[in-house]
């Protein structure tokens, strides 16, 4: 009786999660087993892959010098996109983290950048205020600065990329909004109590209490960030330049893929970037534990 | 707590402005949209379009390639529309299944979803355009499509999350009435997550409608060319220099996103605060 009970139960929970098994199967984990054995041959598409061993990934590193750069590229774009968003979006968090009537309405303005912003519209958009006569260029000039070229020289035109990335955060924003409303009053209070100041509040409460949001924050934008593509693909029209300035990893690998049709060498860059993406994110947990502090009950 | 540093004016003078700042860039793109090509450059410190011609819009919605702004419209329409109903329903049942019933396995295949969730989607690109076309789908939208039926990791979490909050004693008292366990979802649980299906509904159109990868991967005919591919084919024949109509298209483009996003505000920023959907 018992054995069939759960025999039963078994067969309708399985029932239930039967279309992500199947999926999972025939859109993740086959194609993923397929992508690592590509990743050991010479494939175009067009004749049988031909097994080469570890040469795409020892070319990669030893005779590939844009793949090079393209990591070069995405790093500096991770490490730093990354930091602002989040530091722009806790501070935006905190000044909205008020009872003013207005907050609703402030905080649609700064989201909107957000729900817009993986979209081939603002790419456009943000292409053309950086333009040669831009707007971007037409404020330098009028404090004093020289226009600057940002599709003539591969570090502006990354740091377009960063300001676009910046630019969007909003989730992040909301997140710690949202964390920022369970930080218990009475802490605050407690400690304006003892005569703590504003930043004695901000790094002895604010900060440690949001721990917790900021390690998920900081590892869903990590991740995010890595894999960027589509403002790459626009403001670059599709190569990457000038330069290989904005070569992101997603781009070159795109390339590498579809239009080199290297099957093989872009199968090897994406287990490369899985590797680096989950040694980071294990490398934040890691060191999580130094800095992340959870409350003995909740958290997040 | 950093209020009762600042006067309250000083406070509004300061978001304000920096809301501004936020929304000029968007803000620049609808103005340009109203001026001739040849000024939208040489005025652009200048929001106020001189002369205000509307005739941007007209030369954009004929589109490029014989095939009008409308056509890119209807064809990211049908892919959103068949998407989203695969993506939300499927999820629900899914989520229903981990949350609600026991058996074997079940925080495994939870974990596995999860990991799914944050998996560079790079990894599985190249076998699955193999796949897709081995299977003769190049061309058509089933490559976009058909993968959203089997649950989307990021909304199974949302709802699952949303289904745990549901009083355990609604499943009982359904059982106790000889409800079965698919009864139980459809009569009692879909019903109550309806807010859970509208935030997953919400997200699954913007992220379809504007996904360049898909397309640009699977569609090969300028005839079903969605929106972002339609944008794209503007920017590539861009040394016309039409950059009005390129604008005025790009506007057209965020409408519905932004339409979207005024209605149903609640519901987005509720589901971002609760899951981190981005």
């Amino acid at each position: 009786m018992m054995k069939s009970l759960s025999l039963r139960n078994n067969l309708v929970g399985y029932t239930f999660i039967s279309p992500f098994v199947i999926g999972f199967l025939i859109f993740t984990l086959i194609p993923a087993a397929a992508s690592l054995y590509f990743s050991f041959t010479d494939y175009d598409l067009l004749s049988a892959p031909n097994w080469i061993g570890l040469e795409n990934y020892t070319s990669m590193f030893t005779s590939d010098d844009r793949y090079m750069q393209s990591l070069k590229v995405t790093m500096l774009y991770v490490f730093l996109g990354v930091p602002l968003r989040l530091i722009f979006a806790l501070f935006v968090a905190m000044i909205l983290n008020t009872t003013s009537k207005a907050v609703g309405l402030y905080r649609t303005v700064y989201y909107l950048p957000s729900i817009i912003g993986g979209s081939v519209a603002v790419s456009i958009m943000w292409r053309n205020l950086f333009g040669d006569q831009g707007v971007i260029n037409v404020m330098l000039n009028s404090i004093g600065i020289d226009s600057v070229r940002w599709f003539g020289d591969p570090n502006a035109a990354l740091f377009m990329l960063v300001t676009l990335s910046v630019w969007q955060f909003g989730s992040s924003m909301l997140i710690f909004l949202a964390g920022l409303k369970n930080i218990p009053t009475e802490l605050y209070e407690a400690s304006g109590v003892d005569g703590a100041g504003f930043f004695t509040k901000f790094f002895r409460i604010t900060l440690p209490m949001l721990t917790p949001i900021i390690l998920f924050n900081l590892i869903m934008q990590l991740i995010s960030a890595f894999m960027t593509f589509v403002p790459a693909y626009i403001i670059s029209k599709g190569e990457g330049g000038p330069l290989d300035g904005t070569l992101l990893y997603s781009l070159y690998l795109f390339r590498q893929a579809f239009v080199f049709f290297d099957m093989g060498y872009a199968s090897a860059m994406a287990w490369v970037m899985l590797i680096i993406v989950g040694v980071l994110t294990a490398a934040v947990f890691a060191t999580s534990k130094l800095w992340v502090h959870y409350e003995t009950e909740g958290g997040r | 707590m950093i209020l009762k540093k600042f006067k309250w004016p000083i406070y509004h003078i300061f978001v304000g402005l920096l809301a501004i700042v936020m929304v000029y860039p968007v803000i620049w793109l609808l103005m340009s949209s109203f001026k001739p090509s040849n000024l939208i450059f040489t005025t652009s410190s200048s929001l106020i379009p001189d002369p205000w011609i509307w005739s941007n819009y007209v030369t954009g919605w004929i589109g490029s390639s014989g095939q009008s702004f409308m056509s890119f419209i209807t064809n990211s329409l049908k892919i959103v529309i068949f998407s989203t109903i695969g993506a939300v329903l499927s999820s629900a049942f899914i989520a229903f299944g981990f949350a609600r019933l026991q058996f074997k396995g079940r925080a495994i295949w939870f974990a596995v979803m999860m990991v799914t969730l944050m998996l560079p989607h790079d990894v599985v690109l190249v076998p699955q355009y193999i796949m897709f076309s081995k299977l003769g789908w190049i061309g058509t939208i089933s490559p976009i499509v058909v993968p959203q039926y089997f649950g989307v990791p990021f909304f199974i979490f949302l709802m699952v999350q949303f289904i745990r909050t549901i009083p355990r004693e609604m499943d009982e008292a359904a059982t106790i009435d000889g409800v079965g366990k698919f009864g139980l979802f459809l009569r009692i649980i879909l019903p109550l997550i309806i807010p859970a299906l509208a935030t997953a509904s919400i997200f699954s159109f913007y992220w379809r409608w504007e996904d360049l990868m898909g397309p640009l991967l699977y569609l090969n005919k300028p005839s079903s060319y969605t929106v972002s591919l339609g944008l794209k084919m503007f920017l590539d024949s861009e040394s016309v220099s039409n950059w009005g109509a390129m604008f005025a298209m790009s506007i057209v483009s965020l409408i519905p996103v932004l339409g979207v996003f005024f209605l149903f505000q609640r519901y987005i920023v509720e589901g971002i605060s609760t899951s981190g959907l981005k």
